[in-house]
């Protein structure tokens, strides 16, 4: 592979890879921490709280990064259906890296739980004490949980499509 | 070689370059779907026998005979209560949690009946519960919910499940089949020895005279960072008194509720917060007491001065999770409350979503405050 014209800048690559491995853990962490009764279920989730707002931290940290630095271009051969899927499924990514995090604090807000990251770090409920609004945030955090995981497995498809397939400058301008 | 893209021409469409590279192509699918099943895997979805969360809920309604819509899954008849916790000076020695500092920390809580039938007449043979969230101003909270029993009647989660299938009522019969009872039993002592206890054990004539108890071990954590496997209780202060069962049945359906009305009308209630600390070899496990010789540290008093009803944004609402503990009270290896920190948020989660008619003891309350 040739050295690509176009790349993502460092900070932005470091953080596409770093968000990639937390949200991909948080993504198993919560799968499999309601799956199972044993002592693991306290240790992960609480894992999953710190980690999910780190993932809020680092996104807002990205989103401006990426407005400051727009990425490269897009292979200019790339028929416009798939330039359309590429812009759709990045920006319902941003999304989803937002709304994960923030609805997972919202609805233990709403359920009147304590909200502890990090160890220690007692965050401010971001919603009152209400249990019908817990409810819908609840379904909605498994929604869209399932939604995040088949973006990111289309990503994922769309990635290997361009590295092994069409073997353009993609993949480079990431790594 | 087929797979090869000429630089210079334009690039094929898809259809074309999935044809021309298959073994690329195939490559792909295989790592989406190793992905797939592997995120399948973890979340227990091809592997049904795991025991998750989900499973114990629908297995205690099914037992149950159904769920009640809006109430808890166990421990579905209750009241709220509210008060106060002063900690005392031995306490403070054994943990740092904030709720041992002396300070008066406000208290809010529930009693209840831990049969899953929330209509039920207050039965002679109840479990009686007592849950409560301590909240010292500026400092994480602490959140119990404890039963008056003698231990536990298992001491693992799997154990806790296999009994709540055993005690499932045929459909045919509408009643257990007492031969899966009899061979849980059989493979369960501890359960034979609890039961015996229960049977040998005086129950409270009420709410206000009972004493409830951790059952579970939990380290509590001393400033100097000492950590002690401790069980504690709610050991009443009100004289204990107990009713026969034939004065029990002549009471109406809901007298351990009015009686608790009654009783905080005329004043507040009060009980010691008694440790007890676990010698070495003493089993953490939830079916097996200790030797009753051993330490006892009182950790403060609890004061209960008001009853209502459950009702919207009270204690109704609250998950009771035996895992919301403050720096100075930790989980230790007995394996039962990592299982209800999981189980109690399903049973939540449901019941947040339906809508709940009113509770058998509505619109009452009692005591001090507004
Ligand atoms: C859950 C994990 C992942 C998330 C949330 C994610 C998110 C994103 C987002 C939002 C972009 C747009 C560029 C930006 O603003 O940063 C992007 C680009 C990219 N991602 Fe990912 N990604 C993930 C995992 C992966 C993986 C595993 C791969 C490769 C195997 C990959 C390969 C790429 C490539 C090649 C681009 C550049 C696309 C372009 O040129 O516009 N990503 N990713
Ligand atoms: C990118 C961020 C996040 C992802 C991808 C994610 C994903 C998941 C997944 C897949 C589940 C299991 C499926 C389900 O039962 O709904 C889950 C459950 C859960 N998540 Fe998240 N989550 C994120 C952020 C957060 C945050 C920030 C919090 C809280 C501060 C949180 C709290 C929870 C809780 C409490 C549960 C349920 C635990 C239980 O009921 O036993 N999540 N999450
Ligand atoms: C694996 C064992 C256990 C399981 C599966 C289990 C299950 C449940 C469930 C599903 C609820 C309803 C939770 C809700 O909707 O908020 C509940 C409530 C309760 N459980 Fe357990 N339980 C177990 C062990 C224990 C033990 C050992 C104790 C006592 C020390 C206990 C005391 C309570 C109390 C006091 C409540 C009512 C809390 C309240 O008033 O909200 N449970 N239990």
């Amino acid at each position: 592979m040739s050295r690509p014209a176009h790349r993502f800048t460092l900070l932005s690559r470091l953080l596409h890879w770093t968000m990639a491995a937390l949200v991909l853990a948080m993504l198993f962490i919560g799968i499999g921490m309601v799956s199972t009764v044993s002592p693991r279920y306290a240790g992960l989730v609480s894992v999953h709280k710190s980690i999910g707002i780190l993932i809020l931290v680092l996104v807002a940290i990205r989103l401006v990064n990426r407005l400051l630095n727009p990425p490269p271009p897009l292979p200019a051969d790339l028929p416009r259906v798939q330039v359309i899927a590429a812009t759709a499924s990045h920006w319902l990514l941003y999304c989803l890296m937002f709304a994960l995090p923030l609805v997972g604090w919202a609805m233990l807000s709403a359920a009147g739980s304590p909200i502890v990251v990090f160890g220690g770090l007692h965050l401010p409920p971001i919603l009152p004490h209400d249990v019908a609004v817990f409810a819908v945030l609840r379904t909605a955090h498994t929604v869209l949980a399932l939604l995040l995981f088949a973006t990111f497995l289309a990503h994922l498809g769309a990635a290997l499509f361009h590295a092994l397939i069409r073997r353009d400058e993609v993949l480079p301008s990431m790594v | 070689m087929p797979g090869d893209v000429d630089r210079n021409a334009p690039t094929p469409d898809t259809a074309t370059l999935l044809k021309r590279n298959p073994v690329q192509a195939l490559t792909i699918a295989v790592v989406l779907a190793a992905t797939a099943g592997a995120f399948a895997y973890v979340g227990g979805f091809v592997t049904p026998h795991r025991l998750g969360a989900n499973h114990f809920v629908d297995a205690m309604q099914t037992a149950a005979g159904g769920p009640h819509a809006g109430f808890r899954r166990a421990h579905a008849k209750g009241i709220c209560i509210a008060g106060s916790f002063v900690g005392a000076a031995p306490g403070r020695a054994i943990s740092k949690a904030a709720v041992f500092g002396g300070a008066i920390v406000p208290v809010t809580g529930r009693f209840a009946e831990a049969a899953p039938d929330p209509f039920a007449k207050d039965s002679s043979e109840a479990v009686r519960s007592m849950a409560l969230r301590l909240q010292p101003a500026g400092a994480p909270e602490w959140r119990m919910a404890i039963n008056d029993t003698p231990g536990l009647h298992v001491s693992t989660p799997q154990a806790f499940y296999d009994n709540v299938v055993a005690s499932t009522p045929d459909p045919a019969t509408g009643k257990p089949d007492p031969a899966k009872m009899q061979a849980f039993l059989a493979q369960h002592p501890e359960t034979v020895a609890f039961l015996a206890r229960m049977k040998a054990r005086k129950l409270a004539s009420g709410f206000f005279d009972d004493t409830y108890n951790s059952v579970d071990g939990f380290l509590f954590v001393a400033p100097d960072g000492t950590k002690r496997l401790v069980r504690w209780s709610m050991e009443a202060e009100e004289p204990f008194a107990t009713l026969t069962p034939a004065e029990r049945d002549a009471k109406p359906a809901n007298y351990m509720f009015d009686d608790l009305l009654a009783r905080v009308r005329r004043g507040p209630v009060k009980w010691r917060l008694v440790a007890t600390l676990a010698q070495p070899g003493d089993p953490n496990r939830a079916a097996e007491v200790w030797p009753a010789d051993r330490p006892r540290v009182v950790m403060g008093e609890l004061t209960i001065d008001h009853v209502e009803s459950e009702a919207t944004g009270n204690c109704q609402d609250v998950n009771f999770d035996p895992l919301a503990l403050p720096p100075g009270i930790a989980p230790s290896d007995d394996p039962i409350p990592f299982a209800r920190s999981a189980v109690y948020s399903v049973s939540f989660r449901r019941r947040s979503g339906e809508h709940k008619p009113p509770s058998a003891v509505a619109n009452q309350s009692a005591g001090a405050r507004s």
